[in-house]
């Protein structure tokens, strides 16, 4: 059935659902299959023997690991909305802003839910935001006037996931007040017209979230 | 239109050396500033405002930060000769793969290596190493180089760091032959090449360089 794309993901997952993002904005048709992560199948052990860990893309029966080269392989493959810009100094920039996405703001941000010290940790936290508030400007997303290859990976911070978390938490995190643009930039995200098919249910993802961290007390 | 390019630099670091690997395997001309860490240049300040680490590549003015991204920036500017990537998309996402491990996994333990481990710790870092570089071995496979016949991605993200590592073995710490026996060889093939042994400093320099800082600070 066409060129058999098949993803193995977890509904919660902002990874799983960035590769999601990218397909379905490239209208490329794929076969999704839920991993239990506490029940990991053969075939996502087979695919992804280096970490074990979903996501993982098939294309033509070969596996590809890591959201970032998976999204990166996707934009290469499939021509249609691209997700990088072509311009080499602006990819330098979207990859360099991926990478910082992943790298510091997300480690900063979990951090603060586990951080003995939570008001250093949220002020490091906020550090890391300022600096993304920067980087977009007066950009409706980082991509421009379209979602691209940063938006996507900055997923946990422009969907729900981090809204939950700082709500169930308690946590200021990302507030209108100290981060303007990127609250607007995220009300773009999940209201974007494909963005918005790709998100986990948000009951669900609240639910699950309650139980993982708890109610505040 | 003569291009300018500048790399803020520090003559050890394995993620700038990758740049300069790649820059001479592409014959580009260049001018290397050396850093001092402790005393950072306002230019780096200024090109890494986010990181304010080395190394930053400057291409005609505009800085690009993050080796694995500055040496995908270098292949695309730099079509011409020399490519660090394959065409292929599917062999080009495998090499990403192979570099972003290099990033998780190899780079902490060259961290712990030199903190200063002893005993049980040491010894669970080791072995945990050697874990990641037989799994390496394995994707190194029968070719010469991780990019086949000539230096890619991965060869430029792992040579600085088993560089390094050939240095422990210089001092016992381990033998990389026994517990590793592909990696001296493919470390001694990238050295031959020019590019590599005039860009970069060999394990024996690096081991000098150890001895010479060991010994001054003994007194």
């Amino acid at each position: 059935m066409g060129e058999e794309v098949k993803l193995f993901g977890v509904w919660g997952s902002p990874f799983s659902r960035r590769v999601e993002m990218a397909l379905k904005l490239k209208g490329v048709e794929y076969e999704y299959f839920e991993e239990d992560l506490q029940n990991k199948s053969d075939l996502l052990l087979k695919y992804n023997p280096v970490h074990k860990k979903i996501p993982v893309l098939l294309h033509k029966g070969k596996p590809i690991a890591e959201s970032a080269v998976i999204l990166e392989y996707i934009d290469e493959t499939w021509k249609g909305f691209p997700l990088l810009p072509k311009d080499p100094y602006q990819r330098a920039t979207a990859r360099f802003w991926a990478r910082f996405v992943e790298e510091k703001c997300m480690p900063a941000l979990f951090n603060c839910t586990v951080a003995e010290d939570r008001k250093k940790a949220v002020e490091e936290a906020h550090e890391t935001l300022k600096l993304l508030e920067n980087e977009l400007k007066d950009k409706k997303f980082f991509g421009g006037e379209d979602i691209g290859f940063v938006d996507i990976v900055a997923d946990f911070i422009g969907g729900y996931w981090l809204r939950d978390i700082q709500e169930i938490v308690g946590l200021e995190l990302l507030t209108k007040e100290k981060f303007p643009k990127l609250c607007e930039w995220s009300d773009e995200f999940v209201n974007h017209a494909v963005i918005k098919e790709c998100l986990p249910p948000r009951d669900k993802l609240f639910a699950f979230f309650r139980t993982r961290f708890g109610s505040k007390s | 239109m003569a291009d300018e390019v500048v790399l803020l630099d520090y003559w050890i670091s394995p993620y700038a050396m990758r740049l300069r690997i790649a820059l001479a395997l592409k014959g580009i001309e260049y001018e290397r500033k050396e850093e001092e860490l402790n005393n950072k240049s306002p230019l780096l300040l200024q090109s890494n405002p986010v990181h304010k680490k080395v190394p930053v590549l400057i291409h005609n003015g505009k800085p690009i930060c993050e080796s694995v991204v500055a040496l995908q920036y270098i292949d695309e500017v730099w079509n011409d000769k020399a490519p660090l990537f394959p065409s292929d998309p599917y062999l080009r996402s495998q090499a990403k793969f192979w570099a972003d491990y290099v990033d998780k996994k190899i780079s902490s333990f060259a961290r712990k290596l030199w903190s200063g481990a002893k005993g049980e710790e040491m010894e669970v870092v080791k072995k945990d190493l050697f874990d990641c570089l037989r799994l390496l071995e394995g994707e190194l496979g029968d070719k010469p180089f991780f990019g086949g016949e000539t230096l890619g991605l991965v060869d430029l993200a792992l040579l600085p760091f088993a560089s390094w590592f050939s240095v422990h073995d210089k001092f016992g710490t381990f033998s990389l032959e026994a517990e590793c026996p592909k990696i001296p060889p493919w470390v001694k093939r990238c050295f031959q090449m020019e590019s590599v042994s005039e860009s970069v400093p060999s394990p024996d320099q690096l081991y000098d360089y150890v001895v010479k800082m060991r010994n001054s600070r003994q007194e």
